[in-house]
């Protein structure tokens, strides 16, 4: 996703002579074409990220449109009150994307683990929250939040995600992307974890069990309207991602659910423990660990149908 | 220079009535801290950048950050005076529903970001020397700190990124009132020696008095420094300035005057 992150935006800055790119020292040989087109529109501010943040805003105050990339844990938490004080309060057009986030720097150990970024910053007022599943998603997300008027965070995969669609996929901030359809469960994923809930749907469905399956890119806002519908049309309503289970999609789904009188569909989340993955190894083991592989997540479901 | 160098000391007097009368009738705290930097935001508002509503949409403008924003009385009143928005609100400050609250807030006529929380004026000042070099505009960008403020992180990391940038049109002044909310601000942490410090980071540093308002005018007027480093006026200041009771007294950070300190205190001011 990295690449299709540094490929987009060398492509969008070519129209768009206000997009700036921030790197927090990382993606050194990744934006080597960026940097050769544009020299004046790159800047590398090193490992620095409260001060990214602070000159992101800057840049925006100045008339710029700055995308800030850095590993997703040290671009939400190390920068927190930077993003709540110098994005969020003025509501400036910043795009912080953060690679790697959930598991995806998995062998380097929990300081670079990153399943509570959904959840701190879907708290903070005029932010949106982007989670493409894939690089085609990825590439239609960066064009959108650009032309958004405030301060937007998008969570990526790092390399080699498999690819859900096969060209750029016509979605829309805010919209949910149906994949597969069904009235017995609906799978709402948020992110790269996209291809195994396909999978989870198969072996649901090979059962008997009519499974729809959404891409939900956009965690805040949520898409209500949408959500009171899909709440009434099936039984049981699940959603995965590589996030925590507090305050995730999950989390923000419970909470609209908690304040709808005609949520009739029962709710189960899916995602990482409340707890610092202290083994070592790489993402599909920690995904193992958490019990986000297609076998346990069928599992769950199943049970949670039968309960 | 605009304004004659009279004209800045009256300029100066007034904004120290106005931040008195503020700091009493609103109830709010912080007043040494608004004492010690008048000269400064004097200086910038009439003696060195081109700060004027006339320019507030245009995106070249020179910029200045007060990133002590604990300070607001005294922008307040410079900003008022110069016609951001109508004297009249300086009567609400801080009162329910009043656009002018104990911090400063993006959207208030002439405020460029929010500040009250410390350590993020020069980072943003350093986004906006960036973006109007991208963009070839010749504005400059001025970030007025505290020296308790220096005890942030996000100071020293600026301070680091700046001069690798060649931000010449970048000048940082710091209000070095010597005191922070609790303590010596030497004692506190090991600031000094300040100017020093900058001078090692690739900082054009200079020591000024910082009641010296025509040094400072002619500071911020100088050209850009040749070398391409940005300039940042280590400026001596005494907190409570221009009161004598008042002075280098940190009481001051949070006590409120009374009606008879009040009175006391702008008869010192004067002739206004």
């Amino acid at each position: 996703m990295r690449n299709a992150f540094a490929d987009e935006i060398t492509t969008l800055a070519e129209t768009d002579s206000r997009i700036v790119l921030l790197s927090g020292d990382i993606g050194n040989r990744l934006f080597n074409d960026f940097k050769e087109r544009y020299p004046d529109r790159f800047y590398n501010t090193g490992v620095a990220e409260a001060d990214m943040i602070g000159i992101a805003a800057g840049l925006a105050l100045g008339g710029m449109k700055p995308v800030v990339y850095t590993i997703a844990s040290f671009a939400v938490y190390r920068a927190y009150e930077q993003i709540r004080v110098d994005l969020c309060y003025p509501s400036l057009p910043v795009v912080i994307v953060g690679v790697g986030a959930g598991l995806g720097y998995a062998s380097n150990g929990p300081t670079h683990h990153s399943c509570e970024d959904v959840a701190v910053l879907r708290a903070l007022p005029n932010m949106t929250v982007l989670a493409p599943a894939d690089a085609w998603e990825l590439r239609s997300l960066l064009g959108a939040a650009l032309q958004l008027s405030g301060p937007s965070y998008m969570r990526i995969g790092k390399k080699g995600e498999p690819l859900v669609h096969e060209s750029r996929p016509a979605i829309q901030i805010g919209r949910p992307f149906e994949l597969r359809t069904g009235n017995d469960v609906a799978i709402l994923c948020s992110g790269t974890l996209l291809p195994q809930s396909l999978n989870v749907a198969s072996e649901l469905e090979s059962t008997g069990v009519k499974t729809a399956v959404y891409s939900l890119h956009t965690i805040k806002p949520l898409d209500e309207m949408w959500l009171g519908r899909l709440f009434r049309e099936v039984k049981l309503v699940v959603t995965i991602e590589e996030h925590s289970r507090i305050g995730g999609l999950g989390g923000a789904v419970a909470e609209w659910k908690a304040d709808s009188f005609e949520a009739n569909a029962r709710l189960l989340r899916l995602g990482t423990p409340d707890q610092i993955l202290h083994h070592s190894g790489e993402q599909e083991h920690a995904r193992e660990m958490c019990g986000l592989t297609v076998e346990k997540m069928t599992n769950d479901i199943r049970q949670a149908l039968s309960k | 220079m605009t304004a004659s160098v009279d004209e800045l000391h009256l300029i100066a007097r007034r904004i120290r009535k106005t931040v008195l009368e503020l700091s009493h009738r609103a109830g709010t705290p912080h007043l040494g801290s608004s004492l010690s930097c008048v000269e400064m935001v004097t200086a910038a508002y009439w003696g060195g950048l081109n700060l004027d509503p006339a320019f507030a949409a245009d995106v070249s403008r020179d910029r200045f950050i007060l990133s002590k924003g604990h300070a607001a009385t005294t922008l307040y009143a410079a900003l008022a005076m110069k016609g951001f928005f109508p004297e009249s609100w300086l009567e609400d400050y801080a009162k329910s529903g009043s656009p002018l609250g104990e911090h400063p807030s993006p959207g208030t006529p002439g405020i460029e970001m929010a500040t009250g929380s410390l350590g993020h004026g020069l980072p943003v000042g350093i986004g906006l020397a960036m973006a109007s070099r991208i963009q070839a505009h010749d504005n400059r960008v001025c970030v007025l700190m505290s020296d308790g403020e220096c005890n942030e992180g996000s100071v020293w990391e600026g301070a680091l990124f700046a001069p690798s940038q060649r931000l010449n049109r970048l000048t940082v002044m710091i209000d070095y009132n010597k005191w922070q909310a609790t303590g010596r601000s030497d004692e506190v942490t090991a600031l000094a020696p300040l100017c020093e410090k900058w001078s090692a980071f690739g900082w054009r540093a200079v020591e000024v008095d910082g009641h010296d308002v025509v040094t400072l005018s002619q500071w911020l007027n100088a050209p850009p420094d040749p070398d391409g480093r940005p300039t940042v006026l280590v400026a001596h200041t005494v907190k409570g300035k221009g009161v004598s009771f008042m002075e280098d007294d940190n009481n001051w950070h949070y006590r409120i005057p009374s009606s008879s300190e009040l009175a006391r205190a702008l008869a010192e001011l004067q002739p206004l």
